[in-house]
């Protein structure tokens, strides 16, 4: 199977109904033993156990980019190949994409109240994760703004594109900008010596959130596939009593 | 079970303010789901069929 | 005249006649200028730190104001589809209508800006650092507020929808704009690296706003 028969509907959605339980399953196991480890985890020296907030807060950083970038290749596949399929990851995407960041900034926050204490700190990567949300959020009011799906994915298409090169100057400036307002004193989060204890919890709630978005973008598609086909056969069923 | 230390409320927080949210969107999508399920049907109880001559509610 | 001419031309011409609204960013800029120390209070030290953030945000504010005419106007006539299908490649079209629009709308925001630095108490060296930071960033909004504009008139959705997609993008040159007028009143950094960063900016914004906007109307007008 190629990426071009999967432009066919129908074959998609035979595709994402076998695939799904395995996924959700594969989701939920590697979740739960992610939890587990975590919790059994030994203290960081310096955090103590809020070293745990890292274990969900690192993996949704991680996606808030990665979900971005997803929707950055399908905007090259709706712009380029007019892939049909593109659209609808596309859109699919950008309101997992926006929970998986606000999960980011949540928990980021809680874990720098005990160790910065304060909630908000404008540390330059809350303030490019904070930057990322808005642009998620514009990009959702984008999808919305416009009735036709073909027309507003074409819109969005080249939004998540301008975004995608914008992103890395944006956070080259926060960076910048932050050096210059701040003393650079507050306690880094991770740091390039991670211990074994520390990096198998994360590993495995890395891939375990990346897998939950996989399964959630799949059912998100298959959804809006749907929604489609509800909207052409709303039209069709218009046009047969017009006629 | 381990003691959380000082700050174990924050700790239990965050991990229910990510499990809570990832079931608000699971759930999300599953209502979608079942919302556009049941649309097909009533579209297709109408009597509309798609152009491959498919019913409405078929893969 | 080359059409490229002939259409800075024009728009120039259309944003400063009566009804063009090029000259209201202006108006806009001086009352957010003016409404700010009845927020801050009129202290003339604090005003004096906050005046190149004031005027930036300002000139932010009412760049973006304006940039809801850069193609609505051309659109609801017509003639935005004789630019798309014109012999003249859309990019380069639409890079006119960016300096037009800058000429028109950008330049007398900068302009203005003495006399707005007058009512800060910033000195003339502060005002000039203020002005040449505007005078080089501008640009930078006009060319990557296109790309909001152009998604806006293909989507028939203006105002609000526009300054939510633009805001985010132009962070960075709000950044350097300032860091470079408060370098060059107050120090210590010099004046030189955030200007040449924002320099760049400006020169990114020159390449990627024109294709992201032609991209946009190519794909969007129907």
């Amino acid at each position: 199977m190629t990426l071009i028969d999967l432009a066919n509907p129908s074959k998609f959605l035979a595709l994402t109904a076998r695939a799904l339980p395995w996924l959700a399953g594969a989701t939920a196991i590697l979740l739960l033993v992610g939890c587990y480890q975590a919790v059994m985890a030994p203290d960081d020296y310096q955090q103590g156990a809020t070293v745990k907030i890292m274990f969900i807060h690192v993996p949704n950083a991680w996606l808030s980019m990665f979900v971005w970038g997803v929707m950055s290749v399908a905007a090259l596949g709706t712009l380029v190949w007019r892939h049909p399929l593109a659209d609808v990851a596309a859109k699919a995407a950008a309101p997992i994409g926006a929970a998986f960041t606000f999960l980011a900034l949540v928990t980021g926050s809680l874990w720098g109240r005990p160790m910065w204490g304060t909630y908000w700190e404008w540390d330059a990567r809350l303030t490019s994760v904070l930057i990322l949300f808005l642009m998620y959020l514009g990009l959702m009011a984008l999808w919305r703004a416009v009735e036709d799906p073909s027309r507003a994915a074409r819109a969005a298409a080249v939004l998540t594109l301008v975004g995608a090169i914008n992103l890395p100057i944006i956070k080259f400036s926060v960076d910048w900008w932050n050096t210059l307002h701040q003393p650079s004193s507050v306690l880094r989060m991770g740091g390039p010596s991670l211990d074994k204890a520390f990096l198998i919890p994360l590993l495995v709630m890395a891939v375990g959130f990346s897998l939950l978005f996989m399964t959630l973008h799949l059912a998100a598609m298959r959804n809006e596939i749907l929604r489609r086909r509800v909207r052409s056969l709303q039209m069709m069923q218009a046009s047969q009593q017009a006629a | 079970m381990t003691s959380l230390g000082p700050y174990a409320s924050f700790i239990v927080t965050s991990y229910a303010l990510v499990a809570a949210t990832v079931l608000i969107l699971i759930g999300w999508i599953a209502l979608d789901y079942r919302h556009q399920k049941e649309r097909l049907r009533e579209l297709e109880a109408s009597g509309v069929t798609r152009r491959s001559g498919r019913q409405a509610t078929e893969i | 005249m080359t059409p490229l001419a002939a259409l800075i031309r024009r728009d120039i011409k259309i944003a400063l006649r009566v009804g063009g609204g090029a000259l209201i960013g202006v108006l806009f800029f001086l009352t957010v200028t003016v409404l700010m120390p009845f927020a801050i209070g009129p202290d003339l030290p604090l005003l004096a730190r906050l005046g190149p953030a004031i005027l930036w945000l300002g000139a932010l504010l009412a760049s973006l104001l304006t940039l809801d005419r850069l193609f609505t106007a051309d659109h609801e006539d017509g003639s935005l589809d004789l630019i798309v299908m014109g012999r003249t490649p859309l990019e380069l079209a639409c890079a006119a209508k960016a300096l037009a629009h800058w000429l028109a709308a950008g330049v007398p925001l900068i302009a203005a800006t003495p006399v707005l630095g007058l009512l800060l108490n910033l000195d003339a060296a502060a005002t000039s650092a203020v002005a040449l930071t505007l005078l080089v960033g501008t640009p930078a909004l006009t060319f990557t507020g296109m790309i909001g504009a152009a998604l806006a008139v293909t989507l028939h959705r203006g105002g609000l929808l526009l300054a939510v997609l633009v805001l985010p993008l132009s962070i960075p040159v709000l950044i350097f704009g300032v860091a470079a007028s408060q370098a060059a009143i107050a120090g210590p950094l010099s004046f030189g690296t955030p200007f040449s960063i924002l320099c760049a900016l400006s020169l990114v914004s020159f390449v990627v706003g024109p294709f992201a906007a032609a991209a946009s109307l190519r794909h969007g007008l129907d």
